[in-house]
């Protein structure tokens, strides 16, 4: 890709592929609940990208349109319900164990 | 203004420029706007820094400076400046280094932000987006961020809970503020603060504070609640001087405060400068002298002429005007009433905005659906849907300032409403046609 | 100076905005501060709203910056000032989970990076992007009639295969909002302030 060639769809949706992946790693190697919430608001930000990718007018000509941001305003909203509602959790686990290293949460093991 | 630097440069450089550049002029203009932006903040401040401390005198029954450059003492906060660059710059221990020096740049980054898409005049705007209310409303919650992060990075106990204060207040204030920036947004059909100070044009009936009384209300609730949240007393207590030392900037010293209070300045300046735009007219005087003598612009996209740009001169002086006199009454309002405790501060947001704003929202919503008689009808300067929809289409040309022939347009495009908006949805079939018709 | 006027700005601003994104992301991966990673992560997504308005979604773009970043990042870096003390601040995680999640990670990176590059390219609108125009018809009002079960983009709509799936987003804004209501009760219940038993005197 090339500075005088326009951007396609294939460039936005590398970038949300790229921010998805982070975020799935984060999920996977952080040990602070808060930095596991993180990763799911990076993973929620790729797929957004892709969606706002497939609605743009300047990026294909058959394009999703109104969808493609009507469906990242509905992500958008309830990856904001669903912040709130882990932190209480999260917030709950510190208060109660004193702690908030998920891998102290192991009291239903074995 | 781009293409003008184009055509300058091109008849100068034209051995070096290629036949269509066009890039050079639109950076050019683009950093000589930024750089004009970037005046109302940094001189701003300045000036309500000097403003304050002479008020704040006065109210409490002495002068204020009165040495530094004259009897008034103009210089004093130009001297205060140079006092605050010579500082010794210091980071306390269990400082976040890197988060500490970043704050305050982030707290000014967005109020700077807000500046884009704030508009002084017809086409005087420094970016003109479409979403201009929502975009300075989302730009201007971000600056919580710097305050957060100066809070954490202080490593004291007390910028920390001063911090922690301030987030939630001005968190939850952008709720009212939200609520009372969608009422004009929904008297006038469009969020693009340019479209919503031209629909403003004419006589000071047309402002939207005397559309009804739910909107003059509304403007007060705005107003209380963007009090609120740019940290102004009475709902300071982020820096509550008697309460926390300074709250979230107690560790800050020299120039770093400095640009907090930039960002603060700034702040006030945006928020009273969107009531005006949103409430009293804008750029519009109480009475539209410049349109009786035919030098104002009467559509979007006409050529630039001197007169015209004289009239957006005093357009600009008039809503400079009138968001110092904003920042003048929250001076005044700091320095009168008592400060609130956060409790009372957040209970004033929930327990009384919040639904306050809702009820003049519904009103608002009743009034202009059964389309109630408001004072706005009583001298109109031009129908509000065809301001919203673009005043001149590009191939009919029409003569700056002509009342008559506006009024004809203005009666064409209500008849085509009228005619058309039988079923829902029709109207913005008409709306797209005439996208459609412009390309 | 040609090549600074063949640049096409929209490509370099897409790919200031792309980088700066990716960066902070990875920076969000790699530091163990967790106070940091929050100021990364409001950075990155910052920059995917840059990227969001780049696309043309003005409107979504600005709903990111308020909503995204100006309320779910501040209740997060409130959740991370509550519960960073300072044994908290830093926490490392083990070498061996270091790999399985990189290995995992980067197969599934090269999976949609293939799938993406595959995709078939279709058109591009190479002169909208030289100049991105001014007036979008106004795409507000289109997002909130079609939030009211009225497409009027299908109107105007061209290729008939996409026209025949456009349809109102009624109900899903009706159950959002309940959803809202629901979530907006159930963390105000979970956060609420326990009374504690008073010590038996």
């Amino acid at each position: 890709m090339s500075l005088f060639e326009p951007v396609g769809v294939t460039h936005y949706l590398i970038v949300g592929a790229v921010m998805f992946v982070i975020g799935a790693i984060c999920m996977a190697t952080k040990r602070n609940a808060l930095g596991i919430l993180m990763g799911i608001e990076l993973v929620l930000n790729g797929a957004n990208i892709n969606f706002v990718a497939f609605g743009s007018q300047y990026l294909r000509t058959e394009t999703l349109g109104l969808d493609g941001q009507l469906v990242a305003l509905f992500v958008i909203v309830l990856a904001a319900a669903e912040a709130a509602v882990a932190l209480a959790i999260a917030l709950n686990f510190y208060n109660n164990h004193a702690t908030i290293d998920v891998d102290r949460a192991d009291e239903l093991k074995g | 203004m781009a293409d003008w630097i184009n055509e300058q440069l091109a008849f100068y450089l034209s051995a070096v420029m290629p036949e269509s550049a066009e890039a050079p002029g639109y950076v050019i203009a683009a950093l000589i706007q930024a750089a004009l932006i970037i005046q109302v903040p940094a001189v701003g401040a300045l000036v309500f820094i000097w403003m304050e401390r002479k008020v704040s005198g006065r109210i409490q029954d002495r002068l204020g400076p009165t040495r530094t450059g004259g009897k008034f003492g103009w210089l004093q906060t130009l001297a205060d400046g140079l006092k605050l660059i010579t500082k010794e710059d210091l980071i306390p221990g269990s400082a976040d280094a890197m988060l500490f020096k970043l704050a305050p740049y982030l707290s000014f980054a967005a109020s700077f932000a807000a500046f884009l898409a704030l508009p002084f005049a017809t086409g005087w705007v420094g970016q003109h987006i479409n979403v201009a209310v929502f975009f300075v409303a989302a730009v201007l919650g971000l600056e919580v961020f710097g305050v957060l992060l100066a809070g954490w990075a202080s490593g004291s106990k007390w910028s920390l809970f001063g911090a922690m204060r301030e987030a939630a207040q001005v968190v939850s204030y952008e709720v009212p503020i939200g609520l009372c920036i969608i009422i004009p947004v929904m008297v006038c059909g469009t969020m693009d603060l340019i479209t919503i100070g031209n629909m403003q044009a004419g006589l000071f009936t047309n402002w939207l504070i005397f559309h009804d009384p739910f909107t003059f209300f509304t403007f007060w609730i705005f107003f209380t609640c963007a009090t609120a949240s740019v940290n102004r007393a009475p709902f300071d207590l982020a820096e509550a001087e008697s309460e926390l030392v300074a709250g979230f900037h107690t560790e800050y010293s020299g120039l770093r405060w400095s640009i907090f209070f930039m960002a603060e300045y700034g702040s006030m300046y945006i928020v009273s400068a969107l009531g005006a735009i949103l409430f009293f007219g804008g750029w519009n005087g109480p009475i539209p002298i410049f349109h009786w003598i035919g030098w104002a612009y009467s559509g979007v996209g006409e050529t630039p002429t001197l007169a015209g740009w004289l009239a957006n001169l005093f357009g600009c002086g008039n809503l400079i005007l009138k968001s110092v006199v904003g920042v003048t009454v929250m001076i005044w309002v700091r320095w009168t009433l008592p400060r609130l405790r956060i409790d009372q501060v957040i209970t004033t947001c929930w327990k009384y905005c919040v639904p306050l704003s809702s009820v003049m929202f519904v009103g608002v919503l009743l009034y202009t659906a059964t389309d109630t008689w408001s004072p706005n009808d009583l001298f109109p300067h031009r129908s509000r849907a065809s301001v919203r929809e673009g005043w001149i289409s590009q191939d009919q040309a029409r003569s700056a300032g002509n009342p008559e022939e506006d009024e004809e347009q203005a009666a064409r495009d209500e008849d085509d409403l009228a005619r058309t908006s039988n079923q829902p949805g029709e109207e913005f079939v008409l709306l797209a046609r005439s996208a459609e018709e412009r390309k | 100076m040609l090549l600074f006027t063949a640049l096409n700005w929209h490509t370099l601003f897409f790919l200031i905005f792309a980088l700066f994104a990716c960066f902070f992301a990875f920076c969000v991966l790699v530091t163990s501060n967790i106070v940091r990673m929050a100021f990364y992560l409001t950075l990155a997504l910052g920059a995917t709203a840059g990227l969001f308005m780049l696309a043309g979604a003005h409107f979504v773009g600005a709903m990111q910056l308020m909503i995204y970043v100006g309320g779910t990042l501040v209740l997060l870096v409130f959740g991370v000032m509550l519960t960073a003390q300072d044994s908290f601040v830093r926490m490392s995680t083990r070498g061996g989970d270091w790999v399985l999640a990189v290995a995992v990670g980067v197969s599934l990176l090269a999976l949609l990076v293939v799938a993406a590059i595959y995709l078939p390219q279709g058109e591009f609108h190479a002169d909208a992007q030289a100049k991105i125009p001014a007036d979008v018809a106004n795409q507000t009002t289109s997002l909130g009639l079609a939030l009211l079960s009225t497409r009027p983009d299908k109107l105007v709509a061209t290729n008939e295969t996409l026209a025949a799936g456009m349809s109102g987003y009624l109900l899903p804004f009706e159950i959002v909002s309940v959803h809202l209501l629901v979530v907006l009760i159930g963390a105000a219940y979970l956060a609420r302030a326990r009374r504690h038993a008073p010590p038996p005197s």
